[in-house]
């Protein structure tokens, strides 16, 4: 263990260092290749030229590499394997395709992340946006803000053991540990097994990932609802609006992009949720989902990376509109720079 | 804002209403797990958490002793001794021979069990069986009584998490995985944002854009070709596939892109006279990025570095995928997650463990709260 945390240290000394001693050198060589001091105008010119032509790869050159092996290459590779068989040995067509589509597991993994996308950016969204306009009326809201805030630092492992105790069941009759289980005894109901409910059993899970990041919608629906001008809200005062005509005609509105923001961002964590399935179900009981499914295809029977890799490219194909509009957004804003 | 709604004096008790049933939905859970972890086993199974701070109360069966240890006194054979032997002393409310009426006599009553034989049974467990005729046979008489303890707290818990449930070891791991993978990004990030920001070359804006995009790239995609990677650097060097240099690397390339889409738009938005003057002095670059950039982008640095860790340490898909399962490359989330298979119902070892994993990014998030909220806030209100 020693050696462990003396390799972590290592690596930070050797790591930090190697960069400084990679941008500083070649930054240097630069310098020595194409001096611009010291020699004649003309040559001078030139070699400031040439220096403005390659410095900037070098700047950006280390992370170039590195998204190129992490991520660019790996997209590629992943289209594919979708279209070779388990070892990726032979072409197969469409044939990991068509499976997906047959099998039962992927078709009710399909309509379980419809539900997800459907159910939890709409609940954070709502949930974050009525908490945000509550506490910024109450002397104690920003306590309350960091308290509801707190759980976008809790890990979906961690949190999913926090919930599983809350969903805890004991028999009829017994004394229920789990608080859900122990409130519907109190009045008089039946406890349930609330992870292996069909059907339901999906919106218990989703809580879980609701409690996590309506903290997350609540804060930045609360910076832009600050940025709204106080005379748009004066005026609608005077004029007699009430206060939910002020909230859905007036505020609402005027938030609109942030809300769409807040939503995309939320819609493509949905997208890759696992954790929280795997450690609460792992897919049992008809919960199952697809970034869980092509994990389980990733090591099952020893791994079948053309299924897996088909059902990543699904879940890619869904995040595609996203990604098109976020770029769209940001070449419209930052224009020329 | 302030003007909002009405101003009646039950619209604004409403609000505060409103919001403590909010922050109570959003602390309870939370509460729940870390009361837990430092109740003793016994009780966390009698009673809900809730109830922890008032005595737990449970029906027991226990066995008086067998004839073999009888005394004669007064003409009389009697048995004494105590319920609870050595063990912790409860206190006992009522008790009784049958099991339908477990609870018939209330404690320090002498009960008549026909026959001329009567028991005694103290709060404090002490109890006296008298009979006219011996009694025989091995097997004492059955009681049943309603005891409670006093609630009871323990830092045990945590002892045996962090020292014999191998959580501890976890927690190094966590962090050896963590630090690495956090300070590695910062550098390389922070030079591509200052090119991508303030240095014209072609291909600028395509840059920016694959990065914007890359930003929204699920995970998913890039495991399966990393992991045949992983594998065939492995077996052509003959190392293990599976280190932790291959996860620091790892998590830094899917760090990257919000590094540089973060650091690029806080950087870009440095004063532009301050990047022209330097340059006028005759500053390189490199002069200008190390001198002014570098300490101008504190906070967004800050910000950055906060993210990522967290990230890190709450990540479990990444850790599944590029780290061992032995004691010496199991990281917390991932012990966590085995611990949730073998110890199932044992919610001492798991509420302990849980909390465990939580306290750093709690500590984190508290001690760092604003920075944490800047960076998210430039990160997803301005790009979109």
């Amino acid at each position: 263990m020693a050696s462990q945390i003396f390799s972590a240290i290592f690596v930070i000394i050797v790591g930090v260092g190697g960069c400084v001693a990679y941008f500083w050198g070649a930054n240097k060589l630069v310098d020595l290749i194409f001096p611009s001091r010291g020699v004649a105008g003309a040559a001078a010119i030139d070699n400031l030229r040439r220096q403005g032509l390659i410095r900037p790869w070098l700047f950006v050159g280390p992370a170039m590499i590195i998204l190129t092996i992490y991520l660019i290459y790996p997209v590629v590779e992943t289209l594919r394997l979708s279209f070779l068989d388990r070892g990726g040995a032979n072409f197969v067509g469409l044939a990991n395709y068509e499976w997906a589509f047959g099998d039962r597991e992927f078709r009710n993994s399909i309509l379980n992340n419809i539900i997800w996308l459907a159910v939890v950016p709409a609940a954070c969204t709502f949930l974050g946006l009525i908490i945000a306009v509550l506490t910024d009326k109450i002397w104690w809201g920003t306590i309350a803000k960091s308290l509801i805030f707190l759980p976008l630092a809790i890990s979906f492992v961690g949190a999913s053991v926090i919930w599983k105790f809350i969903y805890e069941y004991r028999g009829e009759g017994q004394t229920q540990i789990g608080i859900l289980n122990a409130i519907i005894q109190h009045f008089g109901g039946q406890p349930q097994v609330w992870i292996s409910l069909p059907f339901w059993n999906n919106f218990f899970l989703m809580i879980i990932l609701i409690w996590i990041q309506t903290g997350f919608a609540m804060v930045i629906l609360s910076s832009a609802l600050r940025g709204i001008p106080e005379e748009t809200l004066e005026a609608a005062v005077i004029d007699g609006a009430n206060p939910f005509q002020i909230f859905w005609k007036i505020m609402v509105p005027q938030i609109w992009g942030t809300i769409a923001v807040v939503w995309t961002t939320i819609t493509i964590l949905v997208l890759k949720v696992f954790d929280i399935v795997l450690t609460m179900t792992n897919g049992q009981w008809n919960s199952q989902v697809l970034a869980n499914l092509m994990f389980d295809w990733m090591f099952r029977g020893g791994g079948d990376f053309g299924r897996g890799a088909t059902i990543a490219i699904i879940i890619m194909i869904a995040v595609i509109p996203i990604m098109v509009w976020n770029i769209r957004q940001a070449n419209k804003e930052t224009g020329g720079h | 804002m302030a003007v909002a709604t009405g101003n009646s004096f039950a619209s604004r008790f409403g609000v505060h209403i409103a919001v403590l049933v909010f922050v109570a939905i959003w602390t309870i859970p939370t509460l729940g797990i870390l009361v837990s972890s430092l109740r003793v086993k016994d009780q966390i199974i009698a009673s809900g958490w809730w109830n922890s701070f008032s005595s737990s109360t449970q029906t027991e069966a226990g066995r008086l002793p067998a004839a073999s240890t009888q005394v004669e006194k007064d003409g009389k054979f009697v048995l004494q001794g105590n319920i609870f032997g050595d063990g912790a002393a409860r206190n006992i409310s009522a008790f009784g021979v049958k099991s339908a009426a477990p609870t018939q006599y209330p404690a320090g009553s002498v009960a008549d069990l026909g026959d001329g034989v009567t028991l005694q049974l103290n709060a404090d467990g002490s109890f006296v069986m008298a009979s006219p005729k011996a009694f025989e046979g091995d097997r004492g008489q059955r009681v049943y009584y309603a005891s409670s303890a006093p609630p009871k707290f323990t830092t045990d818990n945590y002892k045996t998490v962090l020292f014999s449930e191998g959580i501890g070891r976890s927690f190094m791991n966590s962090l050896t995985v963590t630090i690495p993978a956090t300070v590695i990004p910062i550098l390389i990030a922070a030079f591509a944002a200052y090119a991508l920001a303030w240095m014209r070359f072609p291909g600028r804006a395509l840059l920016i854009a694959v990065i914007i995009g890359l930003l929204v790239v699920p995970l998913q995609m890039s495991l399966i070709p990393l992991l045949k990677l992983y594998n065939g650097v492995g077996s052509f060097f003959g190392v293990p596939s599976k280190t932790y240099l291959g996860i620091w690397l790892a998590h830094t390339g899917f760090g990257l892109p919000f590094a540089i889409y973060l650091l690029r738009s806080y950087i870009a938005g440095l004063p532009r006279e301050i990047m022209e003057s330097a340059r006028i002095d005759g500053a390189s670059d490199f002069e200008i990025f190390v001198k002014i950039v570098l300490p101008l982008s504190f906070p967004v640095l800050a910000s950055f570095a906060i993210f990522q860790f967290l990230w890190v340490w709450n990540d479990l898909l990444v850790a599944m995928v590029f780290l061992g399962t032995e004691a010496d490359q199991i990281v917390l989330t991932a012990k966590l997650n085995a611990l949730l298979g073998s110890r199932g119902g044992d919610w001492e070892i798991l509420t302990t463990s849980a909390f465990v994993t939580i306290i750093v990014p709690l500590i984190v998030f508290f001690s760092l709260q604003r920075y944490f909220v800047r960076g998210l806030l430039a990160g997803s209100v301005k790009g979109g």
